[in-house]
């Protein structure tokens, strides 16, 4: 388990791949409520200039919020996150989320992250978490 | 900016005038927070946490916080909620032409977690709409939205920062195969003449330096002639692809794909007595020291492309 005087900073997260399937991203995309015709359906998404549907943000969001609290474990608070999208993530990709601490204060921490795929970073961003007393 | 651009900009700034700084609400949540809705969200993820679905009250993943109040799959808001529509300026940009929309940056404070039975409520407001800018898929703006969310009992549970580029498609694709996104590939190197036999050798899982067969001096990279004693007669010998460093670096920015990052180069001495860059992993770059032992392996990179990679030798 990660208490927070076991983390300091230059912890390296343990590297996660996600295969992406259209599967996963319209999953993502009906959970979070997300019905824009780029997330489903392909002949819009080529109609936009898009090779295939791609992954909605807020499934990428979930998936960063997931790979964070994977590591830090059931105390974990997730405070903040702050990201950028860079290379879209269409079926037959990989992701592959990696992540590093930056900062350590109390039970505070900051952790930066990125998720690559075949086409470069497909997120990039920085995690605000607080490890609570365990019960 | 161009002209062209300009006269575009004038089409945009009404909007600016008529969107930029209205706060609209309250835009309410379809249902109120539920276990099959968590569920729902946990299994899309792969989310396993045994916080949000293992006690006797669902907890939901902070991540979920835009989902709550968004609209449904026809497009209406909840009862209850405000006519105006939060998302009429990106409407209007379509009708501009500028019907491309891509979310780009996501900022969440998540304050409270929410309970089963919680019942959210958001506003919205239009903080920003770009200058019109040049980008890889298009000429657009960026749109950016503060969105607030609130519990039942009015207390402030998160906010979000969202941006948007919306932007007018450069080409619509309808060529590319389903399901096989295209990767970027490393540029191939120039085979020719001087060159064909080390890069297939590489291939053939081999390590290949030129020797000259008049004076026996060895050189790398490949070249036609030997620079000791000008002879153009030469061949080659496998190298046991072992060294010490000679130099290194590591590139850290930009990152470029498809290249790893840091990507660590080295230039090594062989113990054949020609020095070599390329690449090295399985070592994090604060740990390269100039005169360290290697030995490089032969890795295809991609199809039809061997390189030989170093790794710090035990
Ligand atoms: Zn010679």
């Amino acid at each position: 388990m990660n208490l927070p005087q076991q983390v300091k900073v230059g912890d390296e997260l343990p590297e996660l791949p996600i295969p992406i399937t259209a599967r996963q991203i319209v999953a993502g995309a009906i959970a979070s409520q997300d019905f824009e015709d780029v997330h489903h359906d392909k002949a819009a998404a080529n109609q936009k200039g898009t090779p295939d549907i791609f992954m909605n943000i807020l499934t990428t969001n979930g998936l960063v919020g997931r790979y964070l609290s994977d590591w830090a474990g059931p105390t974990v608070r997730i405070r903040r996150i702050s990201l950028k999208l860079g290379a879209p993530n269409y079926p037959g990709d990989t992701m592959v989320m990696s992540g590093q601490v930056t900062a350590v204060q109390d039970n505070e921490l900051e952790i930066a992250f990125k998720g690559k795929n075949g086409l470069g970073n497909h997120v990039t961003g920085t995690g605000y978490l607080t490890l609570e007393e365990s019960a | 900016m161009n002209t062209a651009l300009s006269d575009l900009e004038q089409a945009i700034e009404p909007l600016r005038k008529r969107y930029i700084g209205q706060r609209v609400g309250p835009y309410l949540a379809w249902n109120k927070v539920s276990r099959t809705q968590i569920w729902q969200w946990c299994a899309a993820m792969g989310d396993t946490h045994p916080e949000y679905l293992g006690g006797e009250t669902a907890i939901a993943p902070p991540t979920m916080l835009q989902s709550w109040t968004f609209r449904d799959v026809h497009g209406d808001y909840a009862p209850g909620s405000t006519d105006q529509n939060t998302y009429e300026v990106l409407g209007k940009l379509d009708e501009l032409g500028y019907f491309g929309s891509v979310a780009v940056s996501y900022d969440q404070q998540y304050l409270e977690y929410l309970h089963e039975g919680d019942h959210v409520h958001s506003f919205s407001t239009i903080s920003d709409i770009s200058a019109l800018k040049n980008t890889a898929l298009g000429t657009g703006c960026f749109v950016t939205e503060l969105a607030e969310y609130f519990r039942q009992d009015k207390t402030l549970i998160g906010t979000a920062t969202i941006t948007y580029l919306k932007y007018q498609p450069n080409q619509t694709s309808t060529g590319a195969p389903p399901s096989s996104p295209r990767k970027i590939e490393r540029i191939r190197p120039v085979e020719n003449t001087d060159s064909q036999h080390y890069w297939q050798g590489l291939r053939d899982g081999k390590l290949l330096i030129q020797q000259c067969s008049d004076c026996d001096v060895s050189r790398h990279p490949p070249q036609p002639m030997c620079e000791a004693c000008q002879s153009i007669n030469w061949h080659t010998v496998e190298s046991t692809r072992r060294g010490k460093i000679y130099s290194f670096t590591s590139i850290h920015h930009p990152e470029i794909p498809p290249f790893d990052s840091p990507n660590c180069i080295v230039l090594v001495d062989l113990d054949e007595g020609v020095r070599i860059a390329a690449q090295i992993t399985g070592v994090k770059y604060d740990e390269l020291k100039i005169g360290m032992p290697v030995r490089a392996n032969i890795v295809e990179v991609q199809k039809g492309l061997s390189l030989p990679i170093f790794e710090v030798e035990q």
